[in-house]
């Protein structure tokens, strides 16, 4: 029996084709999915396979024809198949009908741009239940082609707009997404060339748009060193990333002064090493620690890293530059253990002899601006850690002992403390720790 | 410098050219006695007498037919049409006669009127007192359009109206007649007709807008400023034309993305023609559709208050145009 094969809808808004050859004679035998006709539509140009196996009986319609869809345009005898005329052939649009992913033979699409993975996945996406052969929709054609100037920009730097993450409407790549994309290629193209310290390109874009600062008559220009740069990086970095807080207490460290001064003869001649305030301050900040773990941590972004390893960072003065060394296992040192660890630190940092593991690890930090008279300072914290310990210079202060008037030596002792981990109440828990671990050296005696 | 409202502004522009020029003239429905229903004339007939300030019979038609005759003898007369939805009856002699005056008598007779017209939609205007009238006269060579939308440009395009030696058609949108107040220079100061202004400097999105529209637009894009971080560049036209495509071509090409408000019916008016040009000459540079922002297709703002508020655009609706198109 013959059954007819009838013009198929290819693509979502085609009413008509035409049939431009066909690809059999009649009377030929013609297998199932087997060219039959070249078809031509206002959208696609492609071969119709036939929809069933058997012998061509006659063609309905001629070379050239224009015939809407569903008209039939062949009849073919397919052999034991007697019920056969009942029911026209179809093409099922939706499930037959040449997609991207499964063209049609010969199917000669409209070009589709470069087949990247990415682009693969939004043409057969975009071809499910659509039936049209390459006919780019407005959806496909904002992913690949996005806008004239990301066109012209891509074009003009040989990017390939696919590959560009985009952050507009369904992902497209905007404006700005390509024009970040060439900066970064180019920087990363100049990386390559030659060395650059790190954190430079950061810095570079957070001041790329700055204007530079005017000049006027004997101005010098000094260009930046590594370690001025680093430094300018990190603290501009912790400024901008930790919301500081700031507190201080006054401590009364009378005792410790007379201790020390009592001690400090002996202590150089056994130990061979100068007795400073410091030893006793990082003692006190260790011990306190331990009581109080949230200021020995760092901000982790989604999180807080409480440190188990106590390593207590010197900041250290070396006039052009400020640079901290670790005392690692700070909390396994007594004394005498922390008097000559920092003493060999310090000599060292003066030195500049030393290493990229003396300055790393570090889980809190203890300045010492004392040292060169201050009494008052807002020290900037050690980002990522949580909190810095500022002890300033010892003076000698009337002070109000039971209503009436000594004279005592007293110390400002301030934190500045990251206030995304920690509140001021865990801040002056632990700074009065720390206040009473020094107002109880030298007392008991 | 002073305070001054639109209405005022304009009135004082008036005055001051009158005083001036005694050949410019006021004619229009009730601009005499009665100092105009918006009071822009109020005092002008005292000053200057009623041949200067005449007052007209309600016959459009003869107001600006008059004001052409006048012109062509040594006069520099400015009529008022009391409403722009009202300035049918004289389209003949404005677009037929008045636009075409010069061309046609090849260079003999040029036409220096001003027609002052305010339109928009104000509550309760309805049909016959909203219409944002312009695109009917923005394809007709020889003839300018104008509509500043501040009082001080108001003030001095008025002027330069005046001085023009061509027909001068001059918007006021009458919703802003008292909303909009600045400080209005006292010395005389020229802007120039044809110049775009921009208002506001941004690299994000570029509106460009007049009238009411660009009041609005003003207030969302710094909304938009502070709640979003994106920065509008507000460009207004002024003279819609011919329109200064230097300066909306300009932002076109450094926001990459354009959004066109205005009051008017959408299909047809001045935005369309704003809209194509960025699409031709900054085409390289868009990265983003050229949205437009209007009025829909239907005859006029309704009575009825919710319905006037769903035919002008909103803030709201501003608002999320603008968001749309930063984001596209």
């Amino acid at each position: 029996m013959a059954k007819p094969v009838t013009m198929p809808q290819l693509g979502e808004s085609v009413t008509e084709g035409t049939i431009t050859r066909w690809l059999k004679a009649e009377g030929d035998e013609v297998e199932m999915d087997e060219p039959l006709a070249e078809v031509d539509t206002d959208k696609v140009n492609a071969e119709l396979p036939s929809p069933v196996a058997g012998k061509i009986e006659k063609f309905l319609v001629t070379e050239g024809s224009t015939v809407d869809v569903g008209t039939e345009i062949a009849l073919v005898a397919v052999e034991g198949d007697s019920s056969a005329t009942d029911a026209p052939l179809q093409e099922n649009t939706a499930a037959d009908a040449p997609t991207e992913e499964f063209p049609a033979a010969g199917t000669e699409a409209q070009p589709v741009a470069q087949d990247t993975e990415r682009q693969r996945a939004f043409a057969r996406a975009d071809s499910e239940g659509n039936g049209r052969g390459g006919i780019e929709d407005a959806e496909t054609l904002r992913l690949t082609r996005s806008s004239p100037v990301v066109r012209r920009l891509a074009e003009e730097h040989g990017v390939e707009i696919t590959e560009i993450p985009g952050t507009g409407t369904g992902g497209r790549v905007t404006r700005k997404d390509i024009e970040g994309y060439i900066e970064e290629q180019e920087e990363r193209g100049t990386e390559r060339e030659e060395y650059e310290p790190p954190g430079l390109q950061e810095e570079r874009e957070a001041f790329a748009e700055i204007e530079r600062v005017p000049l006027y008559e004997g101005d010098r220009i000094e260009e930046l060193t590594g370690i001025r740069r680093a430094i300018a990086n990190r603290m501009s970095a912790s400024k901008r990333e930790a919301p500081h807080a700031w507190t201080m207490v006054e401590v009364d460290v009378s005792g410790l002064a007379a201790l020390r001064e009592r001690e400090k003869a002996a202590f150089a001649e056994r130990e061979g090493i100068n007795l400073t305030y410091l030893p006793f301050i990082v003692k006190a900040v260790v011990e306190s620690l331990r009581e109080n773990p949230v200021l020995n941590s760092a901000w982790d972004e989604d999180r807080i890293i409480l440190r188990k390893r106590i390593n207590v960072g010197v900041a250290v003065d070396l006039e052009d530059a400020l640079i901290v060394p670790v005392i690692a296992g700070a909390d396994e040192l007594n004394l005498v253990g922390l008097a000559r660890r920092i003493d060999d630190l310090v000599r060292r940092a003066r030195g500049r002899r030393l290493g990229t593991e003396d300055v790393s690890g570090g889980t809190f930090t203890v300045n010492n601006p004392g040292a060169l008279g201050s009494v008052v300072s807002t020290p900037i914290i050690n980002h990522p850690q949580a909190a810095i310990l500022s002890a300033e210079a010892i003076v000698k202060r009337p002070v109000v002992i039971d209503d009436a008037i000594a004279v005592r030596s007293m110390m400002n002792l301030e934190v500045a403390f990251d206030h995304r981990v920690l509140d001021g109440g865990a801040a002056l828990k632990f700074l009065n720790a720390v206040k009473h671990r020094l107002e109880d050296y030298g007392s008991k005696e | 410098m002073a305070t001054k409202n639109l209405l005022q502004a304009i009135h004082e522009g008036l005055a001051e050219e009158m005083r001036s020029d005694e050949s410019v003239m006021v004619l229009g429905e009730d601009v005499g006695r009665a100092g105009g229903v918006f009071r822009v004339t109020q005092g002008l007939q005292e000053e200057f007498g009623d041949a200067r300030v005449m007052d007209t019979p309600l016959a459009e038609s003869l107001i600006v037919g008059s004001a052409i005759g006048l012109s062509v003898n040594g006069m520099r007369p400015v009529a008022e049409i009391q409403f722009a939805d009202f300035i049918p009856p004289a389209f003949d002699q404005i677009v037929n006669e008045a636009a075409k005056f010069y061309y046609r008598s090849n260079g003999d007779w040029s036409c220096p009127i001003t027609i002052r017209a305010p339109y928009g939609v104000v509550p309760g205007g309805a049909l016959y007192h909203s219409q944002s009238i312009e695109a009917w006269f923005c394809n007709t060579p020889g003839l300018k359009v104008v509509a500043p939308t501040f009082p001080a440009d108001a003030k001095a395009m008025i002027k330069s109206s005046i001085r023009d030696p061509n027909p001068v058609l001059f918007l006021e949108h009458k919703r802003t007649y008292r909303l909009i107040k600045e400080e209005v220079p006292e010395e005389d100061y020229d802007v120039p007709l044809g110049e775009a202004r921009v208002h506001r400097e941004g690299a994000d999105i570029t509106v460009v807008a007049y009238g009411l529209m660009l009041y609005m637009a003003l207030e969302v894009a710094e909304k938009l400023s502070e709640e979003h971080g994106i920065e509008t560049e507000v460009v207004e036209p002024r003279t819609l034309y011919p329109l200064d495509r230097e300066s909306i071509l300009d932002s076109a090409k450094k926001t990459g993305k354009v959004l066109v408000i205005s009051e008017a019916n959408l299909t047809g008016s001045v935005s369309g023609e704003m809209a194509a040009i960025v699409a031709r000459e900054a085409f390289e540079w868009l990265d983003g559709p050229v949205m437009r922002l209007g009025a829909p297709d239907v005859p006029a703002a309704a009575f009825a208050k919710p319905m006037m508020d769903y035919f002008v655009p909103s803030a709201e609706k501003i608002e999320a145009a603008m968001l749309e198109l930063a984001r596209y």
